[in-house]
């Protein structure tokens, strides 16, 4: 240490290395406006939660069709995995508050997206539905239920479906059972048949799939209007038959494994399959998962109707995608938009992902097995078309996750007046 | 000037760590604690002091001193029984058992797997479905005749239900408390021992004189230590049943009012609450250390 000697070197140490320190500290982000392609190849970042089984080979599909479309545009897939996309709606949320928007993102169709509108983050593209000839073939409930103050936010690409309500036949014949029941009193009634042979009625999971049984049990006592109703005011919480709905929900969780409830909703489905069980209600999603993972037949391994009170009903939940407001490559994400709105893209994404396409035009050959129902239901204009709660359409985060917190109490300790009490003090306070 | 030189390379060399410190950890606090004291809700930033209103409202929310109550029998349990396992297997290793460093390394080992795949193992193993669905501890205790031991575990319908949370945790931090008390064991000076020994000191009472007092440093950081995990624990209870009232904690309602709901005021408020908890662990034993430190 020759070279270094004295106090004033000392300090002149200190000083270099606290000067590294803080420029290493404070560098770092700005190159990435110098690689996104001003000049050089153009990119697109889109941005999603598909990630699983289904839903990524689907994703890929229509990114392949992308690409091939556009050569001179690069592609870049930042998915974040988990939950039915509550980690990517987090990370989405950071991404919106520091003003770095993907290019474009994924959110469930409705009022999922209000606080994104609210906080004027996503472009409105009704210029684009005209252009495309889009009002025509989208049904008219969906766009009234995804227009918001008059204006259409988001262009949605597939449509799943909530009321499905997913049986072993093998159990039911077991059990000396004809068919699935039609109404929730029947169920009821066939639950004391199945629990005398040793098989649990109704399989369930967590938070979120007790939250669809319950959307789908409202739907299918209360009806598809005054279930509407629930979401925009018009129907009473504590009215006496909204109470009736709720107690029967606590009648139906008695009757199915809530007390060892699975962690996520495929483990809630093994026990049907393997035999134990006889039904669950989940979104159609579930049929990827029976027919693809489990390797099992459609109609005679596994099969599904409307669930209980819902026949002649859709209620529906759906993936779009948004123009973000300072989106880096607004054409790219234009181009994008189209291409998922298509004909051509929706049926290139949805027989691959297990869904149907949102328009009404699509080809009804590329739908078979279990996805031929739903098919000719959506495209049946006397289909009742009403929204999910559980995922995204007919309440907006706030309010939903007041409901959760609520939700969480009621199965808990099966108080329905409680229940819709929090349920209308939660309205009146995010909803005004 | 004089004075300068002396006191100016060490300030420039601690203050990119106090630069950095105070933006990231005090600069956040303060600005968290203003978060909370908006009305903040929704993606639009909005700091406008709202009063305490976040605050006010917490006691009234089930779900919040639903959370807290988990916490705290988390807590409790986790922190007493990694203690007390913690404890006794250092005892054993100290005994120079043979193969100390495999049992070390086996005992160790839990803690370098992420909470996720622990409570993904341990959900399994306590598991409380019934019939042919039966898995895991349960179904052990079943077949060694034991099935009184089964039971409903982080499902239980009692408020013990966090403390079934304590188990995989504990199962991950008993070898690093271990690793401590064995340091802190190891640290006796044998001519201690011996010389209580000549005094005429049973073992029980060479323990409790001689090494127990010098062991309460080590337990002072173990404790320290498990219990600020013990309130931060995110994953473990996320990925063991996500959004059940029975193990929610505070850290978890925080999350999910912020991120889902988009309640940013409100997640700060018990963001704030939740550093005042830990602090109240920490500080005391900072000062506590800090004294010792100057006695010396």
């Amino acid at each position: 240490m020759t070279l270094f000697k004295g106090r004033k070197a000392r300090a002149t140490i200190a000083g270099v290395v606290t000067l590294s320190l803080l420029l290493a500290a404070c560098g770092g982000d700005d190159d990435d406006d110098a690689s996104s392609g001003k000049g050089g190849k153009k990119e697109f970042e889109f941005f999603s939660w598909w990630t699983g089984g289904g839903d990524s080979e689907g994703k890929e599909a229509l990114l392949k069709l992308y690409a091939d479309e556009n050569p001179d545009i690069k592609v870049v897939d930042s998915a974040v995995a988990g939950g039915a996309g509550t980690n990517a709606q987090a990370e989405l949320a950071n991404r919106l508050l520091a003003d770095n928007p993907p290019d474009s993102y994924q959110r469930h169709a409705g009022k999922e997206l209000a606080a994104d509108i609210e906080a004027d983050e996503v472009e409105p593209l009704d210029s684009l539905y005209d252009d495309e000839g889009w009002k025509d073939v989208f049904p008219e409930s969906l766009l009234d239920l995804i227009t918001v103050d008059g204006k259409l936010y988001s262009v949605p690409v597939n449509i799943h479906r909530s009321n499905v309500l997913w049986y072993n036949p093998a159990v039911l014949e077991e059990a000396g059972i004809a068919a699935p029941p039609k109404t929730w009193d029947e169920f009821l009634s066939q639950a004391k048949t199945l629990e005398a042979k040793g098989k649990t009625a109704l399989t369930i999971g967590p938070l979120w799939t007790q939250e669809h049984l319950l959307e789908n049990v409202l739907l299918g006592e209360l009806g598809a209007d005054t279930y509407s109703g629930l979401w925009d005011g018009s129907t009473d919480w504590e009215s006496a038959d909204v109470i009736a709905a709720l107690d029967k929900y606590t009648e139906i969780l008695k009757h199915s494994n809530i007390d060892s409830a699975a962690a996520d909703w495929q483990p809630a489905i093994d026990p049907i399959i393997e035999g134990d069980a006889a039904y669950n209600v989940m979104g159609d999603w579930a049929d990827t998962y029976f027919r693809v993972e489990k390797k099992l037949k459609w109609e005679t391994d596994y099969n599904a109707t409307t669930a209980p009170g819902t026949a002649g009903m859709f209620n529906f939940l759906s993936d779009t995608f948004t123009l973000p407001k300072g989106a880096k490559h607004r054409d790219a994400a234009m181009t994008w938009l189209k291409l998922a709105g298509s004909k051509e893209g929706q049926d290139a994404f949805n027989p691959v992902k297990g869904s149907i396409p949102a328009r009404t035009d699509g080809d009804a050959s590329l739908y078979t097995g279990y996805l031929k129902t739903p098919f000719e239901d959506w495209t049946n204009p006397q289909t009742t078309i009403v929204g999910s709660l559980a995922h995204g359409v007919v309440a907006d985060n706030a309010w939903k996750t007041e409901i959760d917190s609520a939700l969480q109490e009621f199965v808990e300790g099966g108080n329905s007046k409680d229940f819709a009490a929090a349920v209308t003090s939660a309205f009146e306070d995010t909803q005004s | 000037m004089h004075r300068l030189r002396r006191w100016a390379p060490g300030l420039l060399l601690v203050s990119p760590s106090l630069i950095l410190l105070g933006i990231f950890v005090y600069g956040f606090l303060g600005w968290n604690l203003r978060v909370s004291l908006s009305d903040w809700r929704g993606l639009r930033p909005d700091y406008a002091y709202a009063g305490t209103g976040n605050y006010r409202k917490l006691p009234d929310d089930t779900r919040f001193t639903d959370d807290v109550q988990n916490v705290l029998v988390f807590t409790v349990v986790f922190v007493v029984g990694t203690l007390v396992v913690g404890f006794l297997l250092a005892t054993l290793i100290e005994r120079r058992v043979r193969f100390e460093g495999f049992f070390r390394g086996v005992f160790l080992f839990p803690m370098a797997i992420s909470f996720i795949a622990t409570a993904i193992v341990w959900r399994w193993l306590l598991s409380n479905a019934q019939g042919n669905q039966e898995t895991g501890l349960n179904k052990l205790f079943g077949q060694l005749h034991l099935g009184f031991l089964a039971n409903s575990w982080f499902k239980s319908k009692t408020m013990w239900a966090p403390a079934a949370i304590a188990l995989p945790a504990g199962w991950a931090l008993s070898g690093y408390v271990m690793a401590l008390f064995l340091a802190g064991l190891r640290g006796v000076p044998d001519d201690l021992r011996e010389a209580a020994r000549v005094d005429g000191a049973n073992e029980p009472r060479v323990f409790w004189h001689v090494v127990r007092p010098m062991l309460l440093p080590v337990l002072m950081s173990a404790v320290v230590i498990l219990a600020h995990i013990s309130l931060k624990t995110f994953d473990l209870m996320f990925a063991m049943d996500v959004e059940s009232r029975k193990i929610e904690t505070p850290a978890l309602y925080m999350w999910f009012t912020t991120f889902d709901g988009l309640n940013f005021s409100r997640g700060a408020a018990i963001a704030t609450l939740l550093v005042l908890g830990i602090s109240v662990v920490t500080v005391p034993y900072i000062t506590y250390s800090v004294r010792s430190e100057r006695k010396r």
